[in-house]
This record gives structure tokens, sequence and C-alpha cells, in this order.
């Protein structure tokens, strides 16, 4: 008997040939970042290979002179957690707060007007943002503080970077704040709750998973960012923690070693590649904490 | 039996609720009688949760909305310039279509609304009072520090309702609070709902009308009407006369399933 309809399969070529496409920009992907961290592996193993340099010197020395066989991380590390730091506890709270009145309190119409212009922020070019840095924050500080704060210092460096972090981590926690679901608003403002109860204490936490994806993309840009730190933060490295000193990032370090004239397979060389594995390192670790306090926190809905 | 005149605890006078320019309900007079079950029912789109949610200002949110004419709680207009709606809403709680219970504990879910309305005994003396008023106290006993997710629709809407008691309102308003629950759980509402009328004043929305004629004292009967198409109670009486004995010809189609 003679179905009346034909169900057999039939070859879909555009459905094959979509799916591996994006299998293959997947992969891809991916297969960059394992080559990154292979080369830079590879070429800090020569580093650590190499007879002047040590583990223990690495990690326990507070000096970075390879001129001289100082090899010690720890200046570079500290300022860029000094300047990351800066960044993220001005551009957090300043981010949020935003983030909280756009999607809380902004009536649609003033929304509609003010996120454009946060996010003309996030188009300035990062060089701009250095010398805004040098020119117009440190002298700004040198008022208030005075004398102590150096022309080149980790304090201008790391604010300016916070504002430049801030329409990334107000416009990122927006979008998780208003993918609250409004029956939960309602429950709360139906318990009694003021607006500022409901948004601190029922919206944002709820939108915790998505404000932590902001916060840990921040951190990892303000770790990551090159031009402000260059241009402002100082050149050359410099174990303190005092926010008003010059001090050069890892990242710093990386684009004014790699500016000069290096030769090939030199100690100095060898050592960018141990300090952008450091960079790595220290990311990933910060995203990983991050992760923790994030779940930590968050609630749940569904 | 002494028969006391009915207390009615709000009242409605020409009340009128606009979206914009858009008029939903219109000149609703109603008088709600203390501690007794009242049911809006009407088809969909007649204004019912509207009309609900104006009891308790929730219509404030939504920007362009506003309403005309009064409604008095114990006298006092609750549109009335100097009234708080914060404070309005402390004294008429609220029950949701959709189970919302806030994404923490068990616990937290009841303690968090008294907390913020200042209460200030013995929060877990309160939690398992307001769990037990609401017929859920053994099943979640064991069980008060996991999230409110972890429970099932049914025991999420008791919790919402236990979570409204401890605030300790006068009146609940009810919005088709079980019509996303299966047959058991509604029931069990509807227990629930009997017991709670002995302390409260109970308004339910209801798309189900035999669930209205089951657990209601008093009936509105809402609907469409004249060329602006919005909302108005066309009828308003006991329950019982409603479903045997209406006195407009539109409600009569409409509970015997014949509207439309």
């Amino acid at each position: 008997m003679n179905p009346p309809f034909d169900l057999t399969k039939k070859p879909r070529i555009g459905e094959s040939l979509i799916q591996s496409l994006l299998f293959l920009a997947g992969v891809l992907s991916i297969f960059t970042t394992l080559a990154i961290v292979y080369v830079l592996g590879k070429e800090a193993w020569l580093f650590f290979g190499s007879p002047e340099v040590t583990f223990a010197k690495f990690f326990g020395g507070t000096k970075w002179q390879p001129g001289i066989g100082q090899f010690g991380i720890w200046p570079l590390v500290t300022s860029t957690l000094v300047t990351s730091s800066i960044a993220m506890l001005v551009s957090l709270p300043l981010g949020l707060s935003a983030a909280l009145f756009l999607s809380e309190y902004a009536s649609p119409k003033t929304r509609s007007a003010l996120k454009p212009i946060l996010e003309i922020l996030a188009g300035i070019p990062t060089v701009v943002y250095g010398y805004f840095a040098l020119l117009f924050m440190t002298p700004l500080l040198q008022n208030i503080f005075g004398e102590q704060v150096q022309v080149y210092n980790m304090a201008s460096a790391g604010i300016v970077m916070g504002i430049m972090i801030l329409p990334l981590i107000s416009s990122m926690s927006e979008d998780a704040l208003s993918a609250v679901p409004r029956s939960l608003r309602e429950a709360a403002y139906a318990m009694g709750a003021t607006k500022f109860e409901t948004s601190l204490q029922i919206v944002l936490p709820a939108a915790l998973s998505g404000v932590g994806a902001a916060f840990i993309i921040g951190i990892s840009r303000a770790v990551g960012e090159t031009m402000i730190v260059a241009v402002a933060a100082g050149a050359g490295p410099n174990f303190t923690f005092n926010p008003f000193q010059a001090a050069e990032t890892m990242t710093g370090h990386i684009a004014r070693i790699s500016g000069g004239d290096l030769s090939y397979n030199s100690i100095d060389y060898n050592s960018l590649f141990a300090i952008a594995l450091m960079l790595f390192l220290v990311t990933l670790v910060l995203n990983l904490i991050s992760q923790r306090v994030v779940e930590r926190f968050r609630e749940k809905y569904e | 039996m002494q028969n006391n005149p009915p207390e009615h605890t709000i009242t409605t006078k020409d009340l009128s609720i606009f979206y914009g320019n858009f008029l939903a309900v219109t000149d609703v007079n109603l008088n709600i009688e203390s501690r007794k079950i009242t049911a809006i029912i009407g088809p969909s789109g007649c204004g019912k949760s509207t009309l609900l949610r104006a009891f308790n200002r929730m219509n404030d949110f939504v920007p362009s909305s506003h309403v005309t004419g009064e409604i008095l709680l114990h006298g006092q207009n609750l549109y009335g310039a100097d009234i708080d709606p914060v404070e309005v809403r402390r004294k008429i709680g609220m029950v949701f279509q959709k189970p919302n219970p806030f994404p923490k504990s068990i616990y937290e879910n009841i303690a968090w609304g008294a907390r913020i309305n200042g209460f200030k005994g013995d929060m877990d003396d309160l939690v398992e009072q307001s769990l037990r008023s609401a017929a859920l106290w053994d099943e979640v006993k064991d069980k008060l520090k996991k999230s409110a997710y972890e429970l099932s629709g049914g025991q999420q809407q008791r919790l919402c309702i236990a979570r409204t008691i401890a605030i300790q309102p006068e009146i609940i308003l009810m919005d088709e609070p079980a019509s996303a629950l299966d047959p058991i759980s509604t029931l069990r509402i509807e227990e629930l709902m009997q017991e709670l009328k002995q302390k409260y004043t109970i308004i339910i929305v209801t798309h189900n009308m035999q669930q209205a004629a089951r657990v209601s004292d008093y009936t509105a009967m809402m609907m469409l009407t004249g060329d602006s198409r919005s909302g108005t109670m066309i009828e308003f009486s006991e329950t019982k006369l409603i479903f045997t004995n209406p006195r407009d010809k539109r409600t009569e189609d409409y509970v015997t399933g014949r509207f439309g």
C-alpha cells in the first residue's frame, strides 16, 4: 500500500552548511585562545629556563630590572592591582547607581535620553582618556592632595580608567536589572515596600548574576587596559601601594618595552611573555573569585 | 440572633479608571462587606483586574493611569492628596495570578515583608504562625532555609498568601489566585480562603464562575458596555442571587454560559 504522503528523510543542504559554518566559528575562537596560551607558555618557558631566572626570584623579588638581573614580578603586579582596584572603586558604585536609576527610577523618556549619552563615554578612544588623566585628573588631584601627588601616578590613571569602564558596568547592570520579572517588583510593592527597598533588596539580588558579569568584564578590562596607564601611571616599575606615586603596570611595561629595540630571544624579550602569562593568570584568578562570590550571593528566580 | 447592619470596609463612589485617555473602568459603586469574600467576575478584558488593582494603588505603576471618584477605606479616600500608597498597600495585601515568591528562602519570603514593615517581635514565631494560617507549615517546616522556588506552584501560592498575612493587612486582594494551579491546589486555596475570611476581608477576581459560586459571599458582575467599550459593573449582589436569580439579562447569559 502506498502512503498518501512522503515522510522519508531528504537532505537539507542549507541546514547542514549553516551548522558546519557555526561550528567552525566556534572552533576558531577556541583555537585562537589555545594558540595564544601556547605561545605565551612556550616563550615564558624559555624565560624561566634561562640560568639567571628562578621561580623564587620571579615570585619573591620586589625589583624588576632585567638589565641587572632583577626579575621580581611584584612591582608590576601591585601597580596593576592598585590601578584596577581604584578603577573598580570608581566604576562599580557609580555604574550600579546609574543602572538602578535608569532601570528603576527613570521614566522611559529620561532613560532613552540618558542611555545614549552614557554610551558616548564608551566610544572615547583610550589614548584620549590617558591624556585626560595626565592633563586634567592629575592636576586636580594635586590641587586637592598637594605635593605628594606625583606627575605620573596610579590614582589618576585608576580614576580615569573607572570612568572609562563606567558605561560598560552601567549598561550591563541595567540590562540585568531590567530582566528581573515585573512580577517580583509587584510582589514587593504589594507588601508595602518602598521603591528603594524594592530595588535594593529584591531587584538587585535577583539581578546579581548579571551585575556580577558586568563586574567581571569590568575588572578584566581594567587589568588589561594599557593606553591610560602607559600615558598616566608612570614609566618604571615601582614597588608601592601608594596611589599617588608613579608605578608601571604589567600592561604599561609590556607596551613600553616591546616598543623599543628588543633583540629576539634576549632575556628582555622572553620576560615579556612571562609578564603576559602572569597578566593572563591574574585576570583568570580575579574572574574565578568574582564568579564564586556572585554564585554565593545571587538569588535565583526560576 | 441579632441582625447587625453589615459593616463596610471599602466603598467606591463613582470610581472610574483611565489609562491615558482610555476609560478602562467606569462609574463603579461598590460596598465591600467586612470579613466576607467578594468575587469580581466577567469576561476577559472587562477591567476586573484593573478595578482590583485600584484598591491597593498598584495601577500607580502604569504611568498614564489615573482615577476619578473615590475609594473609601473606613471613610478615608485612598486617592486623597495626602495618602501614601505605600501605607495603603500595608493595609491592603495582594496575591497575584501567577505565584511570585521572592527568590529567597521560604523563611525570608515571610520575614522580609514583616521586617520592612517594622516588625519587631519574634520573627520565628511570626513565620510559623503565618505559614500555619496559610496551611503550609507542615509541608515546609523542615526546609525553611530552602529556596521558595523549590516548592510546587500551589505551595508557592500559599507561601504568597502566608507572606501577605504576615504583614497583617485588613484586606486581601486576590487576582485569579488559582488560575495557574491544578484542581487539587485550587481546592486547597479555596478552603484556605474560607478560613482566612474569619479574620480578613477578601476580594477575588476570577474567571472561573464555579469558583465564584463556591467561595464568595457577594459577587460583582462586570462587562464591557457602551460605545467606549469600557468596563462597568452591571450587577452586584449576594452570590446566590447572582447565580440563581440575576436581575440583569447579561449576567444570566454569562453565568449560564450563554454569553457571546
